[in-house]
């Protein structure tokens, strides 16, 4: 069946692929720190007792979580350096590189989900714990950082990195502004080389691995994290 | 037909070539390189032998190589020998916005300078002059664009062959099956499989295309020109300190005859990363453009009406 | 912000630039729809392999989801779109390529369909496995066999409770077609970027897309909300608040 292919041009590219692989990776992590610090934000907001902190939280939340990844990276690509540009008044567009058009876009895109995430866990934390902890004279913040975050954080590891999984693999969506990340570079050698086939069976072959790897790190992690009942 | 301006010619004659940019009144593009450190270069994935990537993956072309004039000069002026410089890859679809929003200075590739484009962005001088025609197989029996009719036909989005072939398909009634795709080489290959008859592009990167194919002889590009094509760098439009410098440095290479140099390197050479040559001396029309420089741009939708 | 343009004749096709939004929304819709069907029929059957404790149901049913959770969906997409034709007969291929109608088509739709039916799955699953063992002890021992403690049990409990997250899927299939401009369906997404390179009103159009998709994203969510009210079963989850 794959007489007729050509798997030596995957050993050529491996260098270029590698440097895609690096963009990809480092897209990933920084946009699920960024993420989740974002995230904790919006959801200690969504959950504030003020209807000026919640209802803009709420909205924003609910406005990214109903917009196609596509298109909030078209939006940040292609719009939002012309609008600052319009705010500053500058006399040129600062443009902030693809990595970092990319990284901001992802960032906001996933604190959105993160956000969610985190406040299911929050929730979850029982209520006892804070007035508790109000009893003690800590303060919100006192309460927040200490008590509830620590607690919070520890039951949802697990989740926060199958969405750390997710994200990883809706990173290969920056192909449609042309930038070079791992399915970037794999579909631009296949394209130019014409070795559709042999490409991109490869990159899922590579996708697969590293993503049901992660997942089952992720499993074995949760099993032993989540306390006796 | 293309009006010529002498514009370029009459700068060079006045002197500003030479004539130094001082930094206190810098403004726009030359400003924000001098601020960042950096220029930042847009060029094409598979626009050969224009801007494309060799089996590096580094970018090169006869474009490249003319921006990278464009850039020793930006040094010079600004005097800044450690001029940081940034490729960016864009794609037919995403280039203009690219351009607009900064994230690249300047896009050297194979972008047709026309009257629709100039509403937003600015063009350096023509540096070389093309047109639409059609790729397609030979066992297709395709002989012209009439028998495209009811057919599949894949366009590269962005481009201003898409709007030529639209036009005329509008214009004959043909009802061709439209299929878009990202960028050139991804348009060839869907020929190459099967998936499409016939690919419309600018006669010169159809050629490009053809010589890197694994059988070239299965393929041929036919037709007469559907649209003229001047290539330019782009520009982001109302800075004018920084269009001269471009457009100077070009007509500076025009005059001085490096032009040749460069042309022959890349069109009557064996060119990366295949070491193919593509044999294709300089036409009458781009002499023409060298000889006076001009950034006179063509209408949208090629030789028909809309 | 104008929206005069969407009036304007559209450079290619007779009609105006808002025909081509129409025609993008309808193009969203068909390309989710279908391959909600997809995803619902295949996950739903495999999410029930997965609860059974035969392991040579159980086994192929958990590659599947593995398989298809840990590959980019657009990867999946240029799969079927570009890979399969090759690799399979040559006859075959050139009719996935130019014998049958809308390859793009249906290439996003079964890449989406396949891809989402290991999300649905592992919904069911887990809407199953929610429900007390006890339940099933009790209805075994009043002499069901195990397949009628499917049919009258578990399935019917189960999708009651999976009503909410499989709405997110439906969700996230909608969301997700928009991937389908990679391999060139003119959907939604991708008019809207087709209408800014040809009008230049980038910033109006994206707004007017954006919010096509927040309204209908909206409209399931309190559709969903209706049925999950409609279908509760008194006295069991769903009914406690």
């Amino acid at each position: 069946m794959f007489t007729d292919f050509d798997f030596d041009v995957i050993e050529r590219a491996l260098p270029y692929l590698w440097q895609g692989m690096m963009f990809s990776l480092g897209l990933t992590l920084l946009a699920m720190v960024g993420g989740i610090v974002l995230g904790t934000l919006l959801a200690l907001m969504r959950l504030s007792s003020y209807k000026v902190l919640r209802v803009p939280a709420g909205t924003y939340v609910n406005l990214l979580r109903s917009t196609p990844l596509i298109l909030v990276i078209f939006w940040f690509y292609f719009l939002v350096p012309i609008a600052v540009k319009h705010i500053t008044g500058d006399s040129y567009a600062q443009g902030i590189g693809p990595f970092h058009s990319a990284l901001i876009a992802f960032t906001l895109f996933e604190a959105a989900y993160y956000c969610e995430i985190i406040r299911a866990g929050i929730q979850s934390v029982p209520a006892g714990q804070v007035q508790a902890a109000q009893a003690l004279g800590l303060n919100y913040w006192q309460a927040t950082l200490q008590v509830v975050l620590p607690q919070a954080f520890r039951n949802m590891v697990p989740i926060l990195l199958t969405q750390g999984i997710i994200l990883f693999q809706d990173t290969s969506l920056v192909y449609v502004v042309g930038l070079t990340d791992f399915m970037g570079a794999a579909s631009k050698v296949a394209q130019r080389d014409g070795r559709l086939v042999e490409m991109y069976l490869f990159a899922a072959l590579i996708y697969f691995i590293l993503c049901y790897l992660a997942s089952f790190f992720v499993k074995r992690l949760q099993s032993r994290i989540t306390p006796p009942r | 037909m293309l009006r010529i301006t002498h514009l370029f010619a009459a700068i060079a004659a006045a002197g500003l070539l030479t004539a130094p940019v001082h930094a206190a009144e810098l403004t726009g593009t030359l400003k924000k390189i001098k601020d960042t450190g950096v220029v930042k270069v847009g060029h094409r994935d598979a626009s050969v032998p224009f801007s494309y990537l060799d089996d590096k993956q580094k970018p090169i072309g006869y474009g490249v190589d003319i921006c990278m004039k464009v850039v020793d000069r930006i040094k010079a002026e600004l005097k800044m020998p450690k001029l940081k410089v940034e490729f960016v890859p864009v794609t037919s679809q995403t280039r203009i916005p690219i351009l607009m929003g900064g994230n690249i200075d300047m896009e050297c590739g194979s972008t047709t300078n026309s009257v629709e484009r100039q509403k937003q962005v600015a063009f350096a001088p023509t540096y070389f002059m093309t047109g639409t025609k059609i790729i397609v197989k030979k066992s297709s029996g395709i002989k012209g664009y009439d028998d495209l009719k009811g057919k599949t036909v894949v366009f590269t989005q962005g481009t201003t062959n898409e709007r030529a072939m639209k036009a005329y398909n509008d214009e004959k009634k043909l009802g061709i099956n439209f299929i878009p795709s990202k960028d050139h080489a991804e348009s060839f290959l869907a020929v190459e499989t099967g998936r499409a008859v016939a690919f419309p592009m600018d006669d010169i990167l159809l050629y490009g295309l053809k010589a890197g194919a694994k059988n070239p002889n299965d393929y041929e590009v036919i037709g007469e020109f559907l649209s003229d094509d001047p290539y330019a760098i782009m520009l982001r439009k109302d800075d004018p300190a920084f269009k001269k410098l471009v457009d100077s440095t070009v007509a500076g290479l025009y005059k001085s005859g490096e032009i040749n140099k460069i042309y022959t390197k890349w069109f009557q050479s064996k060119i990366p990363p295949k070491g193919i040559n593509l044999n294709f001396p300089m036409s009458d029309s781009l002499k023409e453009s060298i000889k006076n420089p001009n950034d006179t741009g063509v209408g949208a939708c090629g030789k028909m009406k809309c | 912000m104008d929206f005069g343009f969407l009036s304007q004749p559209a450079f290619s096709g007779g009609g105006t630039y808002f025909d081509w939004v129409l025609s993008g929304i309808k193009w969203t819709m068909l390309v989710s729809i279908c391959a909600w069907v997809i995803a619902f029929t295949l996950g739903s059957v495999l999410g029930v392999l997965r609860t059974t404790k035969l392991w040579w149901l159980k086994g192929p049913a958990t590659a599947y989801v593995e398989l298809f959770r840990n590959v980019p969906l657009l990867v999946q997409m240029f799969i079927w779109y570009f890979v399969v034709p090759e690799i399979v007969p040559k006859t075959l291929g050139m009719w996935l390529k130019q014998g049958m109608p809308m390859p793009e088509f249906w290439s996003a739709v079964f890449a989406l369909g396949f891809y989402t039916a290991s999300r649905v799955a592992e919904q069911v699953r887990s809407g199953i496995q929610s429900i007390p063992v006890g339940q099933t002890h009790a209805a075994l021992a009043t002499g069901l066999t195990m397949p009628q403690v499917y049919r009258h049990l578990l399935l019917p409990m189960g999708y009651r409770i999976v009503i909410p997250p499989l709405t997110s899927e439906f969700l996230t299939i909608f969301k997700n077609s928009s991937v389908a401009l990679t391999i060139g369906v003119l959907e939604l997404t991708a008019q809207a970027r087709t209408i800014s390179e040809y009008t230049f009103r980038t910033f109006e159009i994206f707004t007017l897309a954006t919010v096509v998709y927040v309204l209908i994203t909206m409209a399931v969510t309190v559709l969903m909300q209706l049925v999950e009210r409609r279908l509760r079963v008194p006295g069991f989850i769903g009914t406690g608040k």
